[in-house]
């Protein structure tokens, strides 16, 4: 099991839902994030002064997929959030030992 | 009560349709302050609202007891010198219901009234300069100091029978005043307040807009009680200072967004804001002496002008929180010579420049330039005086923590 934790641009959180849900993924975890990468910041005007906002809001989206579906969510995601500029985001994938569903006590890819 | 009724019964001085329109004016002038509270409160840090929207509701409650207890008598009670009203309308001795006050035509106690208005609206206008980082104790006393030592004497020397109103400066609802006088002290208060610690940060982008425009609303309406309640009657002169705000208003609004447009490319929503400020400002001293399609041209210039006057502040590095030196200031000294300008004695008595009395812009310097030295000079003295007796800045750990716990123990936003 891999976890992806998948950092977008928030206006995509719906269209990421989907492809994830297409490709089986039964879960996932959002948070309302605020950061910068390659893009830096930008740059806003009011009243003709600019202030540079240094942090962009983004969305971080966290799922656990199973080791064979990794390929293909990834590239799922980056069919809706790519878009050829700075700030499209990043991907980190993480190892999973294990997942344990409280309820019942199941554990591995049952308790997905 | 009953000796009022009375007093206005047998007043035959008092007319009807000229008190019910002053009534409404003064209506309009007080809500300006709720108006420029939020216009204010939008544009500062979530962490300072309350202690912004306090300035100009705090100005309410002192303004109207200082203005009653002395201000009032100072600026239009009997003149002394060319300088300053007599004491004899001290605690409103005097001031009743019969039309023996300045103007004809409504009662003595509802000129007051109106005026109390705009005396609790100026100083509160001062308040954008030295938001974010004044202790409110420093801003309460200041701001009676300054009632009672600029704005009684500039309202005397102007509208009370001073010498300035004697030469025939021109100054129709407060170009000088309300707005040239605010803008000096604000300079006055950005250079003895010194820098806020947040601008270190990089944090000044607004922090609620839509607060702000709503405010600008508010102050656009109340002005059509300010300036056509410079008239003191329910007749043709208030009705063209009507049309001629409009004018400005809407044209100050674009004038701004032109030179905004032209020099970051794109119309901002507080630049339209900011814009009909700019024209709202800039036809207040010419309201009622200027033709209203002249408005048009005095609100454009005057969009403009503001938007350059906000270069000012970065050029300099003074601290002018909220731009009240770059709208008021500039918006006010321009406003003054417009008056010189476009006034037209089929208006409101006296010709312009364009009329052939090219005399008129010499007292409309004059004014200008004794409104700012007075003005500027004063506000230094009375905030030396407000030091003496409590420390005007809040320190560092406050500013950062916000003024609205600091100084108030409690926050506009518990979500």
């Amino acid at each position: 099991m891999r976890k992806l934790e998948i950092i977008v641009r928030p206006e995509r959180r719906d269209s990421v839902k989907r492809a994830l849900v297409e490709h089986g993924v039964r879960g996932m975890t959002l948070t309302d994030i605020r950061g910068f990468g390659r893009q830096g910041g930008y740059k806003e005007i009011y009243r003709g002064k600019e202030v540079l906002v240094e942090f962009v809001e983004k969305l971080k989206v966290e799922t656990i997929v199973e080791d064979d579906r990794v390929d293909a969510v990834i590239e799922a995601i980056r069919q809706v959030t790519a878009t050829g500029m700075m700030g499209d985001g990043k991907i980190f994938i993480y190892p999973v030992d294990d997942v344990v569903r409280i309820r019942t006590g199941e554990k591995g890819s049952a308790a997905l | 009560m009953k000796e009022l009724a009375d007093a206005a019964a047998i007043d035959p001085g008092v007319f009807a349709a000229n008190t019910g329109f002053m009534i409404l004016c003064s209506g309009l002038v007080f809500l300006m302050l709720p108006g420029l509270s939020l216009f204010f409160g939008g544009l500062v840090q979530n962490r300072n609202i309350l202690s912004t929207t306090m300035h100009s509701y705090a100005m309410l409650g002192i303004g109207s007891v200082f203005w009653a207890a002395i201000g009032y008598s100072l600026a239009f009670g009997a003149d002394i010198g060319g300088v300053i009203g007599g004491a004899e309308h001290a605690l409103l001795g005097g001031v009743g219901a019969t039309a023996d006050g300045p103007v004809p035509g409504i009662p003595h106690v509802l000129f007051m009234t109106f005026q109390c208005m705009i005396a609790c609206l100026t100083p509160a206008l001062i308040s954008g300069a030295y938001a974010e980082r004044t202790r409110f104790p420093a801003m309460a006393l200041f701001s009676a100091l300054w009632l009672l030592m600029v704005y009684s004497p500039l309202a005397h020397w102007v509208w009370g029978g001073g010498w300035l109103q004697r030469l025939g400066a021109l100054d129709f609802a407060g170009g000088a005043v309300v707005h040239m006088s605010s803008g000096a002290a604000a300079l006055a208060a950005a250079h003895v307040l010194g820098r806020r610690k947040n601008l270190e940060l990089g944090e000044i982008a607004p922090h609620n807009l839509p607060l702000t425009i709503l405010g600008a609303g508010l102050l656009w309406l109340g002005w059509f009680g300010f300036n056509s309640g410079g008239a003191y009657a329910a007749n043709a002169q208030a009705a063209s200072a009507m049309a001629a705000t409009q004018l400005s208003a809407a044209s100050g609004l674009l004038g701004w967004l032109f030179v905004e447009t032209l020099h970051y490319g794109k119309p901002t929503t507080f630049g339209a804001a900011s814009g009909v400020l700019a024209g709202l400002v800039s036809i207040t001293p010419a309201a009622g002496f200027v033709e209203p399609a002249s408005g048009l041209a005095i609100g454009f210039v005057g969009g403009m002008l503001c938007y350059g006057g906000m270069m000012l502040k970065l050029r300099f590095r003074y601290d002018d929180a909220l731009d009240v030196v770059a709208i008021h200031g500039v918006g006010g000294t321009w406003g003054a010579l417009a008056t010189g300008i476009w006034a037209t004695a089929a208006m409101g008595g006296v010709d312009g420049l364009l009329r052939g009395n090219a005399g008129q812009m010499g007292v409309q310097c004059l004014s200008i330039a004794a409104a700012w030295l007075y003005c500027y000079a004063a506000t230094r003295v009375a905030l030396a005086v407000t030091g003496v007796f409590t420390k005007l800045r809040a320190d560092e750990p406050e500013q950062l923590r916000g003024l609205d716990l600091g100084e108030h123990n409690e926050r506009a936003y518990n979500i």
